[in-house]
């Protein structure tokens, strides 16, 4: 392979991000070395098994990977501003929206909700960590490097082009030639793996490790939804791993699943897909409807209305959710009986998320309604997530779908549910547990900005989306005629597309301007909160909780400011904590998945060879190890407790 | 974790007795559910796709009667001295435990050879992975389940050295245990290709 084709030339945007990228890491490297951090960098966060700084970690990947992918879109939206541009050609318009869908599902919003989850549900439950700490870890680690090969392929290699969906024979060694699509396959594997995991740990800490007196339905909502997200995450995943492995065996190995000739079927792969890509959205949305739950009750200042015909909802929605998936491509021609069928159960999701949307709106009702940012979101989130809700209904029936199929008109339906639905609830959740992450409120002023600037951004961008759908705009084309008539909405879409963008620059400097000069959560419970994540500090200590509360009813917090005016600590009361010991072994062990993988994606099997090779020998390693974590002795936890509480 | 991850419990067996065993048990279970996820992903794979042999060979014209018929006697066996390894840490023998694991171990590894003298008749009749849709499916169905049994065995040997090391503890027990659910599954896959492919292949 010559050097020319390993590194991507020819593209002045490449040689600028490649220039970035250089100074960038020399920049990194530049301040750790001079502010003699590397081995707070290590002992502090690389190392950690902490659910707190994992969380963290993932959040500030999922905004790093929401910048790339946003910039991917403004990328889209400028070349289709007008028609005929050349801003991109087609091939680099073909990997910029691969890469745009496929790391702002799966490294944007699934990291950012999984990193609310690895901070909140163990508090919310009252446990000290999750059930298996370093296996947390390793879940993180292999997101990163996962999600960190993805993210080379731009500038080595060449990235993969045969959109986030992948389907053959376009994703085959037939018309996709070079390591774009090998990419695809071995860094989504990777971060795929790390995710079963989680789904795994999360289950059993939640099933486990509840504080006494927490049954199943004195939950909170956000937990409820995790466990049956995680549900979904051990059922859905594999098929995701077996499509994956199957795509790399052809790829890679040249066998005959997908391919065209000698027996192969290509809408097998479209079939895999989706039998683990519709659970998929709902992995993303179920957390979401747990975030709007948590933010609604606590700023309506009400229980939530209709608790069990909201876990009933999430357990109907989880379960439709896995028949539903030949809905993606009504067109295959399964005929009208399949399709039928699949029409059917389609639409009735709609029934227990119409319960849900009706529980919200019965939550506000007669509440004495907190307009904080993170309300906002969440009060914006109904009716933009319901105009989602009915294009999709529209798009369920199968015969209409045919005239729908992959025109704009989709396009601008699931952005309406994904961004209205999933990236609206990670902004709501950022800003409501933010306090709780970093003992700092983020600013309420910006924060308002933020929103207005995104949400009405978001409407002018994709409203329009819906209509160049039915004037028969196709997904996926990298430009147009003049005289289509399509010119004037895409330029309104991409007004809108800049407006987002800049809601997402006054995010990014709000975190920056409440780090400096935010307003500090002394109380650790900032906005008369309702469950037990807000009896901790802010942050909390990395313990958690210095004794398990004992939980009376659902809102468990609340019940106790009620009953006893908070949570109350006896020194005579405390024991020693256990708590499990840091490892570096879950990031070598994945620096080493990265190696691998990178052998597999440009076939150099002896590299590949000796990432697996060390692979296993973190495996063996982790087997021998004879480490039982430590205990923290009370006179420390008194001491902690006091420096946490000091002011409250 | 807390103090309960060292709750100890005496009345339960030996493998239970501690919190954090109690929770490594749940969590294995739950993996080996997504483990059925993934086998019946391939399963489903290898129904869609094995009458479409393209221009190779059908199952029926290939399938060798004599080696699969040894292989699942070698496992289902090894399957019941993997209970009986059980049977012997639950009366706390640990020399019978580890006679029977390398009965066990023994039996799965000649489940393996006979796979492999399998696998390489196949492919010097020229029925090899890349051949057709319907061989490329059977390999990686097959294949899949021997690299998880060959992992088995892989895991079992370091299991018995820590037996060696460390003796018969809360902690060993729990991972002798865990491991034989995993070889447990692994037969219970095995059942399964015996009769959606083996049996299926035959008498289609």
């Amino acid at each position: 392979m010559k050097w020319s084709e390993f590194f991507v030339t020819g593209e002045p945007l490449i040689y600028a991000a490649d220039v970035a990228i250089v100074l960038t890491m020399i920049g990194i490297v530049f301040v750790l070395t001079y502010f003699k951090k590397w081995k707070w960098l290590w002992d502090e966060w690389l190392t950690t098994v902490d659910h707190k700084k994992i969380g963290v970690m993932y959040i500030i990947c999922a905004v790093l990977m929401l910048f790339r992918g946003g910039v991917d879109a403004l990328l889209m939206r400028a070349q289709l501003t007008a028609p005929n541009m050349k801003f991109l050609d087609a091939q680099h318009y073909n990997e910029i929206f691969t890469t745009h869908g496929t790391i702002m599902i799966l490294f944007m919003a699934m990291p950012f909700i999984i990193g609310l989850m690895n901070i909140v549900v163990p508090l919310q439950i009252g446990a000290r960590d999750v059930a298996f700490p370093y296996l947390n870890a390793l879940s993180f680690w292999l997101f990163f490097f996962g999600a960190l090969l993805f993210n080379i392929s731009f500038v080595i290699g060449g990235s993969p082009d045969a959109g986030w969906t992948a389907y053959f024979p376009l994703a085959g060694n037939e018309f996709s030639h070079g390591v774009g699509n090998n990419y695809y396959a071995v860094a989504l594997q990777i971060s795929g793996i790390g995710t079963l995991m989680t789904g795994i740990n999360f289950l059993v800490t939640i099933l486990k490790m509840r504080a006494p007196g927490m049954t199943l339905m004195r939950m909170p909502m956000f937990t409820w939804t995790i466990l049956i997200t995680c549900v979904l995450i051990i059922f859905a995943f594999p098929v995701l791993t077996v499509a994956l492995a199957l795509m790399t065996f052809d790829r890679v190995f040249g066998t005959q699943f997908f391919t065209m000739a000698n027996g192969g079927m290509s809408m097998l792969w479209a079939n895999l897909f989706w039998i683990w890509g519709h659970p998929e959205v709902y992995i993303v949305i179920l957390p979401s409807f747990g975030i709007f739950s948590e933010v609604v009750s606590t700023f309506a200042q009400k229980r939530l209305f209709g608790y069990k015909a909201m876990v009933g909802s999430i357990v109907g929605i989880a379960f439709l959710s896995f028949i539903v998936w030949v809905h993606h491509f009504f067109t295959m021609g399964a005929g009208p009986a399949v399709n039928s069928a699949f029409s059917i159960t389609t639409m009735a999701i709609a029934i227990p998320t119409g319960v849900k949307v009706f529980n919200w709106l019965f939550t506000i009702r007669k509440g004495k309604i907190r307009f904080t940012t993170a309300m906002l979101w969440s009060l914006a989130f109904i009716p933009n997530f319901v105009i989602g809700g009915v294009t999709g209904v529209m798009l369920a029936m199968a015969a209409a779908d045919y005239q729908y199929h992959n025109s704009y008109f989709l396009i601008a339906h699931f952005h309406y549910v994904l961004i209205a639905g999933t990236v609206f609830a990670c902004f709501a959740g950022l800003h409501y547990w933010y306090p709780k992450m970093f003992g700092h409120i983020l600013n309420e002023r910006l924060g308002k900005w933020t929103f207005w600037l995104f949400m009405i951004g978001f409407n002018v961008c994709f409203f329009p989306m819906y209509f160049l759908g039915l004037m028969g705009m196709t997904r996926r084309m990298y430009t147009y005629s003049d005289g289509l008539g399509w010119t004037p909405l895409n330029v309104v879409a991409t007004v809108g597309a800049v407006l987002m963008g800049i809601g997402f620059i006054v995010l990014c400097y709000n975190i920056y301007y409440s780090a400096r000069y935010g307003e500090r959560d002394m109380t650790g419970d900032p906005w008369n909160g309702r469950t037990l994540e807000w009896a901790t500090a802010s942050p909390p200590v990395h313990y958690n909780f210095p004794v398990t509360p004992v939980v009376e009813d659902i809102d468990a917090y609340w019940v106790m400011k009620k009953k006893y005016g908070g949570f109350h600590v006896k020194e005579e009361d405390l024991k020693p904590i256990h708590m499990p010991s840091n490892s570096g072994r879950p990031f070598w062990m994945s620096v080493a998945f990265f190696v691998a993988g990178f052998g597999l994606v440009f076939k150099w099997f002896a590299l590949a060879i000796a990432g697996a090779l060390f692979i296993v020998l973190g495996l063996i390693l982790r087997s021998f190890e004879d480490d039982d974590g430590y205990y923290i002795p009370v006179d420390e936890i008194k001491r902690m407790e006091r420096a946490a509480r000091k002011g409250a | 974790m807390g103090e309960a991850a060292h709750r100890y419990d005496e009345t339960m067996p030996l493998e239970y007795r501690t919190q954090e065993s109690r929770l490594n048990i749940l969590g294995f279970w739950i993996f080996l559910g997504a483990e059925v996820a993934l086998f019946a992903t391939l399963f489903a794979t290898y129904l869609v796709l094995f009458q479409r042999t393209g221009s190779g060979p059908t199952a029926g014209e290939l399938f060798e009667v004599k080696d699969v018929l040894i292989e699942t006697l070698l496992l289902l066996t090894s399957s019941f001295t993997c209970g009986l390894a059980i049977f012997e840490m639950r009366r706390g023998r640990m020399s019978g435990l580890i006679a029977w694991l390398l009965v066990t171990l023994l039996l799965g590894a000649g489940f393996i050879t006979f796979e492999l003298r399998e696998f390489i008749h196949y492919v010097h009749e020229g029925a090899t992975m890349q051949t057709s849709a319907f061989l490329s499916s059977f390999f990686v169905l097959v294949g899949t389940h021997g690299a998880h049994v060959s992992l088995g065995i892989a895991w079992m040997i370091l299991i018995i050295i820590q037996l060696l090391q460390r003796g018969l503890t809360a902690k060993t027990a729990r991972k002798v245990f865990i491991v034989s659910l995993y070889w447990h599954f692994l037969d219970v896959v095995w059942i399964f290709i015996f009769t959606l492919v083996y049996l299926l292949g035959m008498v289609i």
